[in-house]
């Protein structure tokens, strides 16, 4: 018995006294003080100093993509240390090329944050954050589609976006659901417009859609992260061709708000796809568009429209249209927003026809 | 039978009875490591420098406190935790005020945290019932033996990149532990030189 209770003293005594040298080394060896770190040149963050700068910026919510958790073998975490990085390190050599060398590229894991910082990140990474939201209004768009307005609250810069790009909403816990549920949505609005706008169409069973079409008030608070994506509006002076169906709308809008509020002179034609005449929506915004742009043109276009009836504008499908008013190897910039099989034909279509597959940009909702 | 002379013990460590190339311990970072001669320089060193100190350190506290206690049962985990701790203290210090040295060596200090290698020379050293003199040599040498290992690897590998076509299954790890086993033939021609124990 005495034996057993002096291993278990002796044994617990050596680690105790180890780990108190530890605690002491790392109280008072490892104290690196309170450190800067300067962002694109534009954003300063106070950091404790002693960790690796991945695990400081996501402390501080800037989330740099890395798979293996800092252990420095999936190489994600590249970012750019401008000045105060130090040497690079053996370990992070054998993933940087001697092009990403030059650019003082690192391995954010292995750089630690000892002194100030001053490093450069993909901007989009550097905007993703997460809002906090109030229903600012919702309107009836058509019988299947809500446009729906917030507000960002509790956060003095807002929001900064590309025209074009998406944002991801959570909606709270309800009867379909069992926990807070996000989805995607484009925006509409553009970042001038200082509310964000979203078209979002009821999904058969679809639990947000449904939250957002039957449950969601004006002044209800949400909560909203991005922005995200890579669909939004590129420069150059080739002419646009823009399609969508459905709510696919969303961000096309806000490329043709854009090029409104730029003066953007560039000739610009929207197929816009729908099913029959209630389905349309913002056509009096469109039309104003096309006074206000000269050179663009909105070609709606009804796939299930009676023989019969009034409308006088296209029928059939956006690959009709393409299919007819598209010349062979046209010199475009295509933008593509909707569904999936839509994009799909779309993309084969325009293939066919020799359009450069880099000047198509599309986004596809599911 | 004599005690070894520390200064025999300390050559037969790194010749004869080489801790990598005849008793295979280290491999883990043998392998990862020898790619390029700088960083198998590095990591060698950081083998030398822990493996000589803790194999002392822990003859101290196996003779010291465990033997008085009769507690020589728990020398596993106190040799690892004693290894873990140090190396970690050394780490930071070296971090805070050397850091040219940090850069060069003392990133590999965690890497060799968990290394068989240096564990087996703790265990070695009470096996073989060396003091605390001889402790020391038989740490320092079994550590400039491994790095003498990874070092002559580490140079046929950067020769072997820039000269020999292989075939696409034996690049990489598979001709290093080919060129391990024929370097370790090749010390065997040492044994029975020196008897250690």
């Amino acid at each position: 018995m005495p034996q057993i209770i002096i291993s278990v003293l002796v044994i617990s005594g050596i680690g105790a006294l180890l780990a108190v040298l530890l605690e002491l080394a790392d109280r008072f060896i490892a104290d690196y003080g309170e450190c800067n770190i300067l962002i694109n040149k534009q954003k300063e963050l106070k950091v404790q100093g002693g960790s690796p700068l991945l695990f400081s910026l996501q402390d501080e919510g800037i989330f740099i993509p890395s798979a293996c958790g800092g252990k420095g073998t999936c190489a994600y975490c590249k970012v750019k240390v401008l000045d105060g990085g130090g040497p690079v390190l053996p370990t992070e050599t054998p993933y940087l090329s001697a092009e990403e060398l030059e650019k003082n590229v690192r391995l954010s894991c292995q750089v630690k944050v000892r002194n100030d910082l001053s490093i450069e990140i993909p901007e989009e990474l550097f905007l993703i954050r997460e809002f906090k939201v109030k229903v600012d209004r919702i309107e009836d768009l058509t019988d299947y589609i809500k446009g729906v307005t917030l507000e960002i609250v509790e956060q003095d810069e807002g929001i900064t976006y590309k025209p074009g790009q998406y944002i991801q909403l959570e909606i709270p816990k309800y009867k379909l659901s069992s926990g807070p549920e996000f989805r995607a949505f484009s925006m509409s609005s553009i970042p001038e417009h200082q509310k964000i706008e979203l078209f979002i169409g009821l999904v058969e069973k679809g639990i947000v859609s449904t939250y957002v079409h039957d449950f969601l008030k004006e002044g209800e608070k949400l909560v909203m992260r991005g922005p995200f994506g890579d669909f939004y509006y590129r420069e150059s002076d080739r002419d646009i061709l823009l399609v969508a169906t459905g709510t696919g709308l969303a961000p096309i809008l806000a490329i043709l708000r854009h090029m409104k509020k730029e003066k953007i002179q560039r000739k610009a034609t929207l197929f816009f796809g729908t099913w029959t005449e209630e389905d349309l929506y913002c056509v009096e915004e469109l039309r104003s568009l096309e006074k206000e742009l000269p050179a663009f043109t909105y070609v709606p276009t009804l796939s299930r429209v009676p023989d019969n009836s009034s409308w006088k504008g296209a029928r059939g499908r956006v690959t009709d249209l393409i299919e007819k008013q598209i010349l062979e190897g046209a010199d475009l910039d295509v933008y593509i927003c909707g569904g999936p099989e839509m994009v799909d034909s779309c993309l084969g279509l325009l293939k066919k026809k020799g359009i450069a597959l880099e000047q198509i940009y599309f986004d596809k909702f599911s | 039978m004599d005690p070894i002379n520390p200064l025999t013990l300390f050559f037969a460590a790194i010749f004869t009875n080489n801790i990598l190339l005849t008793n295979f311990l280290g491999l883990c970072p043998f392998l990862s490591m020898s790619g390029q001669k700088k960083s198998a320089f590095g990591m060698g060193a950081a083998v030398v420098f822990v493996m000589a100190s803790t194999t002392a350190l822990n003859n101290l506290v196996h003779y010291k406190i465990l033997v008085p206690l009769g507690l020589e049962h728990f020398r596993y985990i106190v040799f690892i935790v004693v290894i873990a701790a140090f190396v970690q203290l050394v780490e930071m210090t070296v971090e805070r005020f050397f850091p040219s040295l940090y850069f060069s060596l003392g990133i590999f200090l965690p890497l060799i945290t968990v290394n068989c290698a240096i564990f087996g020379a703790s265990l070695f050293m009470v096996i073989r019932k060396y003091d605390f003199v001889q402790s020391l040599a038989y740490g320092a040498g079994s550590g400039i033996g491994w790095m003498l290992a990874i070092i002559s690897i580490s140079a046929i590998r950067e020769k072997l990149q820039k000269t020999a076509k292989l075939p696409r299954g034996l690049e990489g790890p598979a001709i290093t532990l080919i060129i391990t086993g024929l370097l370790a033939l090749a010390f065997l021609a040492f044994s029975g030189m020196i008897r250690v124990q």
